[in-house]
């Protein structure tokens, strides 16, 4: 095989304020024609920096301080803007995380697919349209013939992925850099989107770089897989090796990540009260039901897994149970007691009950609000506590969550990590000692290392406080490590409910099977054994649809 | 058609200059990506640039005065300009300087970081607070003293009709105009002040309020103000004056109440808008949605959740608002329903000495009398907005 790129002790500078500052220090990678590799590594690692680079491109406020970058015998790092502008989409092309976000909202998506082709005079507009209706077919998109001619808003997050690796596809390039491809999609669109990258790499027998930060869909796609540690190089080794025998201790811990387990609690007895429980409720937005009569329960210092797509009403039914969308039927009990169905109208003591933990912490916490501010908020509303007091008893939630008070207390939002601030929104709830606090995706936008953290975190504090969660997540190793009992939701409606050892056995649902089936593992055969074992037709959502 | 021709063959020939400048740098750098990658367009920049800048040399060394003795006055007004730029510029230089090295720590990092610009702005701003507080220590004579001396020419110089104990001359009946010009500062830029406040204050949390609430109140609000909106300000505000001045009579100074409040009104509705739609922007967050679970009052939501991340476009808004509050003031003056006489305003100096630009022609000082009030707005607009435009861009870098 040929080598089509060398990258040979990159160094990339990030400007912060007015000085340079390494990013990725040293970094080498060669690639073979038809070969894929794998980058992963925490977000921060660099290797979305490591993956533009290779294209020669680097975004504003970064440059390549140093190394080199050879593409098929061109001096990526030195050529000229001409040069680079005939190379990129011709020649090596890039697929974004968000598909949504990179396709211009305002062109039908096969007049953007033709635009590279006819700028790069490799085909007329109607030969290059055909074209990306042969690649919409081979990608597996629903109507190829029809689909190009609608606007991206009209596209599902799934297809308009692939829909972008089609249009990748459209100069044929001999790279693509595929930058997290699927880290926004639901378990079921994912698999499918991976089973259609998979199939047009091989059938046209690209090379790719392919980045993501989740081992068990690198293990699916690459050939070989590269450790990337702070903008340092981990170890290098084929797929199979790095998944049985990796070297290094921070891949091997990389690895470990899935394997927390909450120790089982036993059953609540029965006729215990529920400290939650949802009874049959219907709710929705306008005049469209989006939960159908619903009904859980949540004893006492027990984790409630609800599990689903997005769009299956899991956000739905926090918002009912909060009291921000009152149901139209049904009621909501807190320790037997039913709550009313408008948040405005709960008594403070009921309000301070029930917490929430959110998923995106960015926009959970008030960016001009200290952590001491917003931690000691709910402390003064619902427990009166000022001064001294109020001080006191921050330092001891933030010791809770294990940030160093002396550190911490005065920083604004902006100047903590992912983690911590997750941290500081489990606090925020924490303040206000409720008996019931829901979860909503607290870890799917963290790194798996932190999110590992986030968890242990709230088992402990349910071990200690007694606390009830109920956690709403697509991602079945959340589940498996940290829930008691699962609730699989699927258009509103409860498909199945259990305990977790019961639903983690078969015989399944056909739906909470589906969902089982389509979570990545850590074996290098396992999408091809699924593929032969169900068909292409029966993945994904396509067989969502056949349901 | 000529001219045409001229201009033509001017922007051609930059052209090749642009072309051939690229050339000459790509050759004796050996092709560094700089020059390598620069556009046709940039180089036809920096030739066309270049060009101004030595017709802008030449046009400052022409002399002032034909053979024949007439002054020519666009070669004197050009000079003055690039003096007032390259005073201006320097001031602003030594000002940052000084603190750089003057006051506590906390300044000083923060001149360290400061553009130029923001530092004419803040120097600007600190003259002009300066100049009208203490408008009635530094002014030589009363705002309403009238003189012996009517329209004397500014200069000060008795040969060419000025006198030296007016430098700046005397309007038509015989009110010093450096003193005038002074208290104008505090009469013009105080009611601004206060006006935009108000405007500010009505607009925000009315804004707000429509914000967090939404439904029927934010409908009624929103269209209120687009039926506010929709008539042109300046013929409103002329229309709703004169029916305040029938109501203030013969009290002058309720006059200048009716308009601060109709300014503000009228100018809060460009402020509720901004205030709503930023507002829309932030109740959406999660931490707000986290408020309203916890159980708290509008009031905390609005100023204690909102407030703070809506601050930095208000505050942009602010720098702006401020101007056109102030051109509106003067402009009202100028058609002789706002700030009333005696007290000294800079928009009805403007229109009291305006026809002295006529004698631009004969001597150029004569026709910097107007300029003087015009040139005091227009001053002041400028230094505002670079310090918001600064402020902004801080706020918005926070982020790290």
């Amino acid at each position: 095989m040929s080598r089509l790129l060398t990258i040979n002790d990159l160094v990339l500078e990030g400007r912060s304020d007015e000085s340079w500052s390494r990013i990725v220090n040293g970094v080498s990678l060669t690639l073979d024609k038809g070969e894929v590799l794998g980058l992963i590594g925490e977000s921060g690692a660099g290797k979305s920096t490591v993956g533009l680079a290779a294209m020669g491109f680097t975004r504003d406020g970064v440059r390549i301080a140093g190394g080199s970058v050879e593409f098929d015998g061109i001096d990526l790092v030195n050529a000229s803007a001409n040069t680079k502008r005939n190379l990129l989409g011709k020649r090596i092309a890039y697929v974004a995380q968000s598909a949504a976000a990179s396709f211009n909202p305002a062109h039908r998506l096969i007049d953007q697919h033709t635009e590279g082709p006819v700028v790069h005079g490799v085909m007329g507009r109607g030969e290059s349209a055909e074209d990306g209706i042969e690649l919409y077919r081979r990608l597996r998109l629903p109507n190829p013939e029809e689909i190009g001619f609608r606007y991206p808003h009209q596209v599902s997050g799934g297809q308009l992925q692939r829909a972008m690796t089609a249009m990748a596809m459209s100069c044929r390039p001999d790279l693509i850099i595929f930058d997290e491809p699927t880290t926004a999609l639901d378990v079921t669109t994912q698999i499918e989107v991976l089973a259609a990258i998979r199939k047009i790499v091989e059938d046209f027998d690209t090379a790719a770089i392919y980045i993501t930060h989740d081992l068990a869909v690198v293990a699916q796609m690459a050939d070989r897989i590269k450790v990337l540690l702070k903008g340092d190089e981990v170890e290098e080794a084929t797929t199979r090796e790095m998944l049985d025998h990796p070297q290094e201790d921070y891949t091997k811990s990389l690895w470990a990540v899935r394997e927390f387990q909450h120790a089982e609690k036993p059953l609540a007895p029965k006729g215990a009260v529920p400290v939650i429980s949802v009874r049959n409720v219907t709710a929705g937005y306008g005049k469209i039901d989006v939960l159908q009569d619903v009904s859980f329960d949540i004893h006492e210092a027990r984790t409630v897994a609800v599990v689903g797509e997005s769009g299956s009403g899991k956000s739905t039914t926090a918002r009912c149970i909060t009291g921000l969308l009152p149901p139209r039927q049904g009621q909501i009990l807190l320790d037997g007691e039913a709550l009313p169905p408008d948040y405005r109208k709960r008594s403070k003591m009921q309000l301070r009950q029930v917490q929430m933990i959110y998923q995106m912490a960015d926009t959970a916490l008030n960016p001009r609000k200290t952590i001491a501010q917003i931690i000691g908020r709910p402390v003064q509303f619902y427990l009166g506590l000022r001064g001294k007091e109020k001080r006191r008893r921050v330092n001891e939630l933030l010791e809770h969550i294990e940030l160093d008070p002396a550190q911490f207390a005065g920083r604004l939002p902006g100047e903590l990590s992912g983690g911590q601030k997750q941290r500081v929104g489990i606090a925020r709830a924490l303040a206000a000692e409720p008996k019931f606090i829901i979860c909503d995706e607290v870890t799917s936008a963290l790194d798996q290392l932190v999110a590992e953290g986030i968890l242990r975190l709230l088992a402990r504090l349910q071990d200690e406080l007694q606390l009830s969660y109920m956690f709403i997540t697509h991602d079945l190793a959340t589940v498996r490590s940290i829930a008691d009992e699962v609730v699989v939701m699927k258009d509103g409606v409860v498909v199945e409910q259990g305990p977790k050892t019961e639903m983690f056995t078969p015989p399944h649902h056909a739906y909470t099977d589906l969902l089982l089936s389509s979570v990545p593992e850590m074996d290098p055969d396992w999408l091809d054994k699924l593929l032969a074992e169900r068909g292409v037709d029966n993945i994904g959502d396509a067989a969502v649809d056949k349901m | 058609m000529t001219a045409l021709l001229y201009v033509s063959g001017a922007l051609l020939a930059c052209l090749a200059l642009g072309w051939l400048g690229r050339r000459i740098a790509q050759t004796t750098t050996g092709n560094a990506p700089r020059y390598r990658d620069m556009p046709l367009a940039v180089a036809f920049g920096y030739a066309f640039s270049a060009l101004l800048l030595g017709l802008g040399v030449w046009f400052y060394f022409q002399p002032t005065a034909t053979e024949a003795g007439i002054p020519r006055a666009s070669v004197m007004f050009f000079r003055w300009a690039v003096q007032g730029f390259v005073i201006f510029a320097l001031a602003a230089f030594v000002f940052r300087l000084a603190g750089r090295h003057v006051g506590p720590a906390g300044s000083r990092k923060m001149f360290r970081n400061m553009p130029l610009t923001a530092a004419f702005g803040i120097l600007m701003i600190l003259i002009y607070a300066v100049v009208a507080i203490f408008a009635g220590q530094i002014a030589p004579h009363g705002q309403a003293e009238v003189f012996n001396a009517v329209n004397v020419l500014p200069g000060g110089n008795p040969a060419t009709g000025g006198n030296p104990e007016f430098p700046l001359g005397t309007d038509q009946i015989g009110r010093d105009l450096l003193s005038r010009l002074i208290y104008g500062a505090q009469n013009t830029v105080g009611i601004a002040f206060i006006t935009t406040l108000l405007a500010f204050f009505i607009g925000g949390s009315l804004g707000f309020l429509a914000a967090t609430l939404q439904g029927w109140l934010d409908q009624l609000l929103s269209r209120g103000v687009d039926v506010l909106m929709a008539i042109p300000s300046l013929i409103f505000a002329l229309l709703l004056m004169t029916i305040a001045s029938a109501w203030a009579g013969s009290e002058k100074w309720l006059l200048t109440v009716y308009m601060v409040i109709i300014i503000a009104v009228i100018d809060s509705t460009r402020v509720f808008r901004l205030a709503r739609a930023v507002g829309l922007n932030i109740v959406v967050m999660d931490y707000i949605e986290a408020a309203k679970l916890r159980g708290e009052g509008l009031r905390y939501l609005i100023f204690d959740e909102i407030l703070p991340n809506a601050l930095a476009p208000l505050l942009a808004e602010f720098g702006l608002r401020f101007c056109f509050v102030f051109l509106t003031i003067a402009s009202l003056s100028f058609l002789g329903v706002g700030i009333q006489p005696p007290l000294a305003d800079w928009g009805t100096m403007v229109r009291d000495l305006a026809q002295f630009i006529n004698f631009a022609a004969f001597s150029p000082l004569t026709a910097t009398l107007p300029l003087l009030a015009a040139g005091a707005i227009a001053l002041l607009t400028v230094a505002v907005n670079f310090v918001v435009d600064w402020m902004l861009h801080k706020s918005s870098g926070l982020k790290e």
